[in-house]
């Protein structure tokens, strides 16, 4: 028989959570866990519990960098680290915006001319150690904390398997 | 006057600054004796490493440790690095106050103070006579500690490390002029002094970050001093006489930095300076880390932070006469690259 353990009642915990942030805001935007469990995507394991920031609290999490998404209408963020086959550590970072307008005006603002445009999501762009993109209201960003050979192929993997949840 | 183009350009040729009558003076250990004296100025100190990295991404130690002996043999002009800091350290707290690291860990394991510079600190710090148990590395909270490589520990016995999320703040609120804040009791129970530890990083809202900055980590609502990226907050804040008194020397890692897209960690705009800049002067200090910023950020083809419309004008307001908490001046700043 399978047991609700405390994995489980975290994830719940979670997923109540974004939906709650959302609801007090007065969004209608279906409630999502877009963070893949272990296993959910190959060679990635989640090693962190989520963490999830209303607007109002997002300088907790970003400080002064969070005024560009207080301003492009962020709703709510959630946050989670990963790892790739036991070494790559990244971090995976799901702004909840008001619309595809702000999650746009982030990723547009946020490139520079070197970055390598990839299909996830409605947009998306990538370097060595990143992949960002946007899908609907969602922008998603994924960094690892080392360049390592396939850093980017694997990082791209686990976009599309955030991408998928949204 | 300089304009802040020379003093870039200089700086980048290892030339001390000292006015026209000794533009030319090289980095020598008698040129800084004889320019110690020098009425008026700030001295700050860039000290470099190109092999600091080695092979791996984190910093070998033991060149940290190397480093920072030679940034504090240039800057106190003393060679041994007993003496050295031994000369920054007043005798009453050597002899048994408390003095805090304060790191800064907020941007993620990517770009936070580096572990090997803060136990290098705390290494010598020790061996000058400070006990470990006086020593406290801090931020605003374990998750911040952990970004820097630090390990949550209150036993008396080693180097403390916690964070305000621990440590509390204050129950009464300071004021000064914008800032109306409560203060980690870390800061205002724990230190006698602090040894600010910032990393230098671009920063979306204030322009950079480095010196001053890094004390948005000793408050509880750090977004109420964001306004007008950053002015007057960041030199309201650091007139607050706890942090005005209490931080009193800066060694900034400049191992590694983001020069745009901070404070977070942007891979892709991750630069290796592999430098540390020391000194007294936040201000002076400040001035010089928004030069290696925009030096950088030359390097690769970007605007300057004017032009992007977010240039770090609270360093000039930490300079005026409400504030005076040093000089943006380069002329009054005396530069020594080693």
């Amino acid at each position: 028989m399978k047991t609700f353990g405390p994995g489980r009642w975290k994830e719940a915990v979670v997923a109540v959570a974004i939906a709650a942030t959302i609801a007090n805001t007065g969004c209608k935007k279906k409630d999502v866990d877009p963070f893949p469990v272990s296993g959910a995507v190959a060679g990635w394991e989640k090693t962190g519990d989520t963490r999830v920031f209303a607007a109002k609290d997002l300088w907790q999490y970003i400080d002064g960098g969070a005024d560009q998404y207080l301003q492009a209408g962020v709703v709510s963020t959630g946050t989670s680290d990963y790892k790739y086959q036991g070494e790559l550590e990244a971090v995976v970072d799901v702004y909840t915006m008001g619309n595809a307008a702000g999650a746009r005006k982030i990723l547009d603002s946020g490139q520079t001319n070197d970055a390598q445009k990839v299909q996830v999501g409605d947009a998306g762009i990538a370097y060595e150690q990143s992949v960002t993109f946007r899908k609907g209201p969602y922008l998603v960003r994924i960094v690892a904390y080392d360049a390592t050979p396939g850093a980017q192929q694997a990082l791209i993997a686990l976009a599309h398997g955030v991408e998928a949840k949204l | 006057m300089k304009s802040r183009r020379e003093f870039l350009k200089e700086a980048a040729t290892g030339v001390v600054l000292l006015g026209s009558s000794a533009a030319a003076d090289r980095l020598t250990l008698a040129g800084v004796l004889k320019d110690h004296a020098a009425v008026g100025k700030s001295k700050v100190v860039i000290a470099r490493d190109a092999s600091l990295h080695g092979a791996g991404t984190q910093p070998d130690e033991q060149h940290v440790l190397n480093l920072l002996d030679e940034a504090m043999s240039a800057y106190t002009g003393r060679e041994k690095p007993m003496e050295a800091w031994k000369s920054v350290i007043p005798k009453n707290i050597l002899a048994g106050g408390v003095i805090g690291l304060k790191v800064n860990g907020l941007g993620g394991r990517g770009i936070s103070t580096h572990a090997a510079l803060t136990m290098a600190v705390a290494e010598r710090l020790q061996q000058a006579g400070v006990h470990a148990g006086n020593i406290v590395v801090w931020d605003r909270n374990e998750r911040d500690l952990a970004a820097c490589g630090m390990a949550i520990s209150t036993d008396p016995s080693r180097v403390r490390c916690y964070g305000n999320d621990a440590g509390g703040f204050d129950d009464e609120p300071v004021s000064w002029g914008t800032a109306n804040i409560r203060l980690a009791k870390i800061l205002t129970r724990e230190c006698a002094m602090v040894i600010n530890l910032p990393i230098l990083k671009d920063h979306e809202a204030a322009g950079i970050t480095f010196s001053m900055k890094n004390m948005y980590g000793v408050v509880d609502k750090p977004f109420t001093l964001h306004a007008n990226h950053c002015n007057p907050g960041v030199a309201d804040l650091n007139c607050v006489p706890a942090v005005r008194g209490k931080v009193s020397f800066t060694i900034g890692d400049a191992i590694s930095s983001v020069y745009d897209g901070g404070p977070g960690f942007h891979p892709e705009r991750l630069w290796y300076p592999n430098a540390l800049v020391v000194g007294e002067d936040r201000v002076a200090l400040d001035y010089t880390a928004w030069q290696m910023i925009e030096q950088k950020r030359a390097e690769v083809g970007m605007p300057t932070l004017e032009e992007a419309g977010r240039a770090p004008k609270y360093i000039a307001t930490a300079a005026d006469s409400a504030h005076q908490l040093g000089t943006c001046d380069p002329n009054r700043i005396k530069l020594v690259e080693v």
